[in-house]
């Protein structure tokens, strides 16, 4: 034990949260409008999602300042770490759920399909293999080739992981050039990751007729890459944060755990790809 | 070393917290959060006990009297959603709330802002879900467990229900992140992992387990989503998809889910059984290793809700197998409870009654919940009411049993004042007689061959239904009981004492009562 007890911050009552459920309020229910047509859905969620941004950016505001300010001491840092830990492990399971319903249509309920009673009496002639649009309705589609584009993001998004990894060494240096020059590098590979997954939907629906809609792969294939691209995204957003803030003069060499959140969450974010290139694009 | 200066600076920080409604909106504060989710739990509690009792009425005798079929559909539906999702869970989060800071000897959880959102995501959830029987079309009516392809034909109270349970997740997930950080990190100087209370421990697991499912859970009502508007066909088979497969998503959640609002109730009546037979719990160790093997086996049985829906024999097997492993652990803790108790010197206050009653009736659930993993007996009662007979036992007889244990238990600690013993007697007595005249001649339906979620019923049913109604509405009535006992508890009573039961250990009995606003500023060592 310490012979000085570290007091742990407790924060002041706060206005941001009920901002935030408010914002979700607004989303839910204008989303839902939305899909059904009914009542002012776009206005209302765009109140949302714009009273979520103001809740972001006040909070986050605000705990960057009582970082900067010295508020935190070891024991909250280590609470960060603990939580974004645990935070990665549930996104973690929300792409196991879709992994393993890749995994349980393409073994086991798409070759049943195809197979005994299912061909012979409900969809006679249906060929259970991979890939596959079901057994009726959907258009013929080319399925998506993992060594065009797919294979060139592997390598775009395993440098920027690099990059990041440079730039944190930048950080633990005092190298702040070398920091800077770094994050810079890897928000610009997410970006051209993203760029070409955009071009990718665009040439598969105008030249592959892949699309969300065509069957089963193109539901697999769209959401699973779809929101793999989302938490690029949000990585990206997170990192481009980290950029200003290194340029603002915020973090230490023994102080910047949120660097290492966004790290790590580009790291996850990178690990996902490599799973989705090995088990979407490839096999 | 200055333990008692920042202490007195750190007091004069609170002079400008809001009040009124304000206090309430923006507080930081763990009890009142805490104190937040007990009511909203309860509000939620009573609002699916009307639709149960709106169920128990029309299904009092054979024949529609009450109400349409559709809307008794929406009603099992969204009974089950509120009472899983609005009363017990949040229930089992305000006790983390209130209780884990004081048991560890933590100044408060460890992302109080957070902690504030958490909490207030559920009055949106709330608002989305109960509102959706308002819309066009009523409430979603696909059963609780939102089963494609029914979830992906209802109206647009299934898209309501689908963003509530996405708002009730985000909210879940950083209460579990809360309740995981600050048990690893804000423990006081010397509470060692094995010296910290039991309750502790179960809901350090169940936090795991939600963090675990809850984006589970999420993904497969996003599929359901993008299935309804976006032409996806994830559980369509035309496209390739597979109905079953929605089923295997969300029982990898639901199962879990399960053990997700009993471990807390573990937790509860291992704090409450140790006190009132002055005895330390039996097996501290096994019961912790228990509760973790309970976690890890939930991941592995979750077809076993499936025995029907079509498997190869070898899979029925292994969940079968699986499954009744469960009971080896959870035989561990009975035993340990009643092993407390054996020689113990025992009295029995309410909280005392309300957990024996609880290791009664909730065993009773557990034997049933074997009876039904028995793969061939499985098919004859799956969807019948001797599943509805199991799952109340061990969520209303285990979960809800144990919240009122947990509540008459700490409610001098929350209050200040004893509650009153007559009326908290009366409320346990008056709950576990209705309890089972309601839910025990469901076993003799559901063997019958009474299937649940039908409003109407073959004649030979006619007896038990009756039966289960008056004890429904017996057990509604009870709980009003529950309402004078916590409303006189806080206006007044006895004056309770910082530890008001003699058998009771453990850091939270070390504050007065009412606990301080803020406790544990500075951590006590604990030897």
């Amino acid at each position: 034990m310490s012979p000085t007890i570290e007091k742990y911050f407790v924060p002041e009552p706060s206005k941001f949260p009920i901002f935030g459920s408010f914002a979700l309020l607004c989303i839910g229910a204008g989303a839902v409008m939305w899909l059904n047509h009914v009542g002012p859905g776009p206005e209302v969620l765009l109140v949302g999602v714009a009273t979520l941004i103001y809740m972001l950016f006040g909070w986050f505001g605000q705990v960057i300042r009582e970082s900067e300010s010295g508020k935190y001491g070891k024991n909250v840092d280590a609470s960060f770490r603990w939580s974004m830990g645990w935070f990665i492990f549930s996104e973690v399971m929300f792409f196991a759920a879709f992994f393993g319903v890749l995994f349980y249509v393409r073994v086991i309920s798409v070759p049943a399909l195809g197979s005994g009673e299912n061909e012979s009496v409900l969809w006679s002639g249906f060929q259970g293999v991979w890939p596959t649009a079901g057994p009726y309705g959907a258009d013929a589609f080319s399925p998506m080739e993992a060594w065009g584009i797919p294979a060139l993001n592997t390598l775009i998004l395993l440098t920027s992981g690099a990059t990041l990894t440079w730039a944190h060494w930048g950080m633990m240096k005092d190298n702040r050039t070398q920091l800077k020059l770094g994050l810079l590098l890897t928000v610009l590979l997410g970006a051209l990751f993203m760029g070409f997954q955009v071009y990718e939907y665009m040439h598969a629906y105008s030249e592959m007729n892949l699309k969300l809609t065509s069957g089963i792969y193109g539901s697999t294939f769209y959401m699973m890459t779809g929101f793999h691209g989302l938490h690029v995204t949000i990585g990206a957003i997170m990192l481009l944060v980290m950029l200003f803030r290194v340029m603002a003069g915020h973090f230490t060499k023994d102080h910047h755990f949120a660097f290492e959140a966004a790290a790590w969450y580009w790291h996850f974010v990178d690990v996902v790809w490599l799973l989705l290139f090995v088990v979407v694009y490839w096999l | 070393m200055s333990a008692v200066t920042p202490d007195q600076l750190h007091d004069d920080h609170h002079h400008h917290a809001p009040g009124g409604l304000m206090r309430w909106i923006t507080t930081t504060n763990h009890k009142d959060i805490g104190t937040m989710y007990l009511i909203f739990s309860f509000i939620m509690f009573l609002s699916g006990g009307v639709m149960a009792l709106t169920i128990r009425a029309e299904l009092f005798q054979p024949g529609l009297q009450i109400v349409q079929p559709e809307f008794f559909n929406q009603l099992t539906t969204m009974h089950g959603l509120v009472m899983v999702f609005g009363a017990i869970m949040p229930a089992f989060v305000g006790f983390a709330n209130w209780m884990l800071p004081l048991m560890i000897g933590a100044s408060d959880m460890a992302f109080a802002r957070m902690n504030n959102w958490s909490f207030w995501l559920l009055p949106v959830a709330a608002i989305l879900l109960i509102g959706s029987f308002f819309v066009p079309g009523g409430a979603t009516a696909a059963g609780w467990t939102l089963y494609a392809p029914l979830s992906v034909q209802m109206g647009m109270g299934m898209d309501l229900t689908i963003f509530a349970v996405h708002i009730m997740g985000i909210s879940s997930i950083m209460g579990a992140i809360n309740i995981v950080v600050t048990i690893l990190n804000m423990r006081a100087p010397g509470m060692t992992m094995m010296k910290m209370p039991l309750f502790c421990w179960t809901w350090l697991i169940t936090a795991y387990l939600l963090i675990a499912v809850m984006p589970v859970l999420a993904g497969a009502v996003t599929m359901i989503l993008t299935d309804r508007h976006f032409g996806t066909a994830f559980f369509n088979a035309a496209g390739g998809g597979d109905p079953v497969l929605y089923q295997h998503v969300f029982w990898f959640f639901g199962h879990p889910e399960v053990y997700i609002m009993i471990l807390p109730a573990f937790g509860i009546v291992s704090q409450i059984i140790p006190t009132f037979a002055r005895k330390p719990l039996f097996g501290y160790a096994s019961m912790v290793y228990a509760t973790a093997s309970i976690a890890i086996l939930s991941f592995v049985v979750w077809a076993h809700h499936m025995f029907t829906t079509g498997m190869p024999a070898a899979t029925q097997l292994f969940f079968m197998y699986a499954t009744m492993l469960i009971a080896v652990p959870t035989g561990v803790k009975v035993f340990n409870w009643v092993a407390t108790m054996w020689r113990g010197s025992m009295t029995f206050e309410t909280p005392m009654l309300w957990a024996t009653g609880f290791i009664f009736v909730f065993t009773m659930g557990g034997f049933t919940g074997l009876i039904c993993a028995i793969a061939p007996i499985d098919i004859q009662v799956q969807d019948t009411y001797y599943v509805v007979a199991h799952f109340h036992y061990v969520l209303v007889a285990g979960s809800l049993f144990a919240l009122f244990a947990g509540a008459y238990y700490w409610l001098p600690k929350w209050t200040g004042h004893m509650y009153p013993e007559g009326i908290g007697k009366l409320h346990f007595w008056a709950s576990i007689i209705f309890f089972n005249i309601t839910f025990f001649p469901m076993h003799f339906l559901g063997l019958a061959g009474m299937p649940r979620r039908i409003p109407d019923y073959a004649l030979q049913f006619a007896d038990f239904n009756a039966l289960a109604s008056i004890g429904a509405f017996g057990f509604g009535l009870s709980q009003l009981i529950f309402i004078v006992a916590v409303v006189k508890c806080v206006r007044g009573g006895k004056k309770a004492a910082a530890s008001p039961w003699e058998g009771a250990e453990g850091l939270e009995w070390t504050v007065p009562s009412p606990a301080p606003y803020h406790t544990f500023e500075t951590p006590p060592v604990v030897k």
